[in-house]
């Protein structure tokens, strides 16, 4: 079963060399063909300059919900995960698919769902993946606040431009595939500090602090974060904390091999047949979903 | 019966133990309130009685704190991957075992309730302090206090040590030696790395803010 996974990592690499991968998205590593030095850049304001009364009021609620999503809003969240956890300084920081990056790309066809998404309708797709819960509906105050604060904080960036920072900057294809036992090393050596031996988090009065990484807590199966270039380029740019860019390619790789190797909430689109789900889904080398690591068949037994 | 007998027959033989070796007899208590004997000054001429810390000093509170973290700050001014004047040659004249019993002693301890140690200073209006421990400088890769040693700064498992309710100087001094490498005990160097991004105003202004926070009265 290495071999196969092996076999599919070597395919895939093969595949982004080649011009038609995934479509723009804020979730998405940079494809190769947009990580051009000529990206323009961008500064989003500062948070001192959010103006008094309603509109103002709206951008700080947006990020309060952003900071604090399982607090503030409870109803879409099935997690123990926030936005920021995946979007370092409340969406603000480059290389961290910052909220300034993605706001100007949409709407934008998505092939995850095979149609035009309104920037609202992508918001919605993180709390039924990334966050395990439910999407608030389109007029929901929730989705209001966090568009209005992507709004201001995109404010005098170009509309639909690809810019310096937005999304995870894709990383170079590694030397070796990615290799779980590697990633297991990684993780013991530089993850678990923090995330714990068992990758699920550290809390305090009941509350994370560090973010779980697989089991019930998590994201699901049908989040971004489950494949492996995205995964390896969240990792290569932003962990540990305040030591991002310090892991070398291979070993973000690895360690994201490690990390997405492990059951997580079931994807939500599963309607009883784990091999359909994946030929639906899930039909690329960077998910694991659906096929063999270790012996475990992944998504079979999907966390609760 | 038998099992009382088996209980009179554990108690003799560890009473003889203790009185065979000396070591065996100091406990927690009398190191803490008396010292070793053998260089190590009792603990809480400087950290309290209740384990408190001296603020006005920038002694730190030792009560409540995570077992592992006190024994592991221990053992590093033993061997001197923190320095400190007074601190080392303390845990030096401290066998392992009694470093490990006077760890645990504290760890026990409940925290002092206690008005914060000292309030932020009137000054100017100068948010970098809160700002700092509660959102970071991401510009310069220094991720918010909170985020590792978890919301006001109550401390976080056993790598991740309160910062609440400590005194403002002692926060100050660690930082300054996590910057000038006279304290090198942080994993994976991340306070050493994030300590050189931070100003001296930025070190005083934070270690303010979180003197000033409750010392987790609702911690796990």
């Amino acid at each position: 079963m290495t071999t196969r996974l092996i076999a599919m990592v070597i395919a895939s690499l093969a595949l982004a060399a080649c011009s038609g991968r995934t479509p723009l998205d804020a979730h998405a590593a940079d494809a190769p063909h947009t990580a051009k030095a000529s990206a323009p850049a961008f500064e989003p304001p500062a948070e001192s300059t959010i103006p008094a009364g309603p509109y103002g009021d709206m951008v700080r609620l947006g990020r309060e919900i952003f900071l604090h999503t399982r607090k503030a809003a409870p109803a879409y969240v099935g997690n123990g995960l926030n936005c920021v956890n995946c979007h370092l300084d409340a969406g603000r920081l480059a290389d961290s698919a910052p909220l300034w990056g993605a706001y100007g790309m949409y709407p934008q066809y998505r092939k995850k769902n095979h149609h035009v998404n309104s920037y609202g309708e992508r918001l919605q797709g993180c709390f039924m993946y990334s966050m395990n819960g439910k999407a608030p509906p389109l007029d929901d105050k929730v989705m209001v606040a966090l568009e209005t604060y992507s709004y201001w904080m995109a404010q005098g960036a170009p509309l639909g431009v690809k810019l310096a920072g937005a999304g995870y900057p894709r990383v170079a294809e590694p030397a070796k595939a990615p290799d779980y036992a590697r990633g297991q090393a990684v993780f013991g050596r530089d993850c678990a500090l923090c995330h714990g031996a068992d990758g699920q988090g550290q809390k305090v009065a009941g509350e994370y602090v560090f973010p779980p990484l697989w089991g019930p807590d998590s994201f699901n199966w049908g989040a971004g974060m489950h494949e492996l270039d995205k995964a390896a380029a969240f990792i290569k740019a932003n962990m540990p904390l305040s030591r991002g860019g310090m892991l070398s390619d291979q070993d973000a790789w690895d360690v994201a091999m490690f990390m997405d190797a492990h059951e997580r909430p079931q994807d939500p689109r599963y309607h009883g047949d784990l091999a359909a789900t994946r030929k639906a889904y899930h039909d690329t080398p960077m998910s694991l979903y659906g096929t063999r690591v270790n012996g475990r068949l992944l998504g079979a037994q999907p966390a609760r | 019966m038998r099992s009382r007998r088996w209980e009179g027959v554990v108690a003799g033989v560890w009473l003889a133990l203790a009185w065979a070796s000396p070591t065996n007899t100091t406990t927690a208590q009398t190191l803490v309130g008396q010292g070793n004997g053998r260089g190590a000054p009792p603990c809480q001429s400087c950290h309290g009685a209740d384990g408190g810390g001296q603020a006005a000093a920038g002694f730190p509170r030792l009560a409540g704190l995570d077992a592992a973290y006190l024994h592991r700050q221990l053992d590093d001014y033993a061997r001197g991957t923190r320095s400190n004047a007074v601190m080392q040659p303390i845990a030096q004249a401290l066998s392992a075992d009694e470093r490990g019993m006077v760890a645990t002693y504290y760890a026990r301890l409940p925290v002092p309730a206690k008005a914060p140690a000292t309030k932020p200073v009137d000054g100017p209006a100068d948010d970098a302090g809160p700002t700092l421990a509660t959102r970071g400088r991401w510009s310069a890769q220094v991720p918010a206090c909170e985020q590792c040693h978890g919301p006001g700064g109550v401390g976080v498992g056993a790598s991740f040590p309160p910062l609440a309710g400590q005194p403002a100087a002692y926060i100050e001094a660690q930082l300054k030696a996590w910057q000038q490498g006279t304290r090198r005990n942080d994993p994976l160097g991340l306070m050493q790395h994030l300590s050189r991004a931070l100003s001296a105003q930025d070190i005083a202004a934070v270690a303010q803010w979180f003197a000033a926070q409750p010392a987790g009265s609702d911690r796990q």
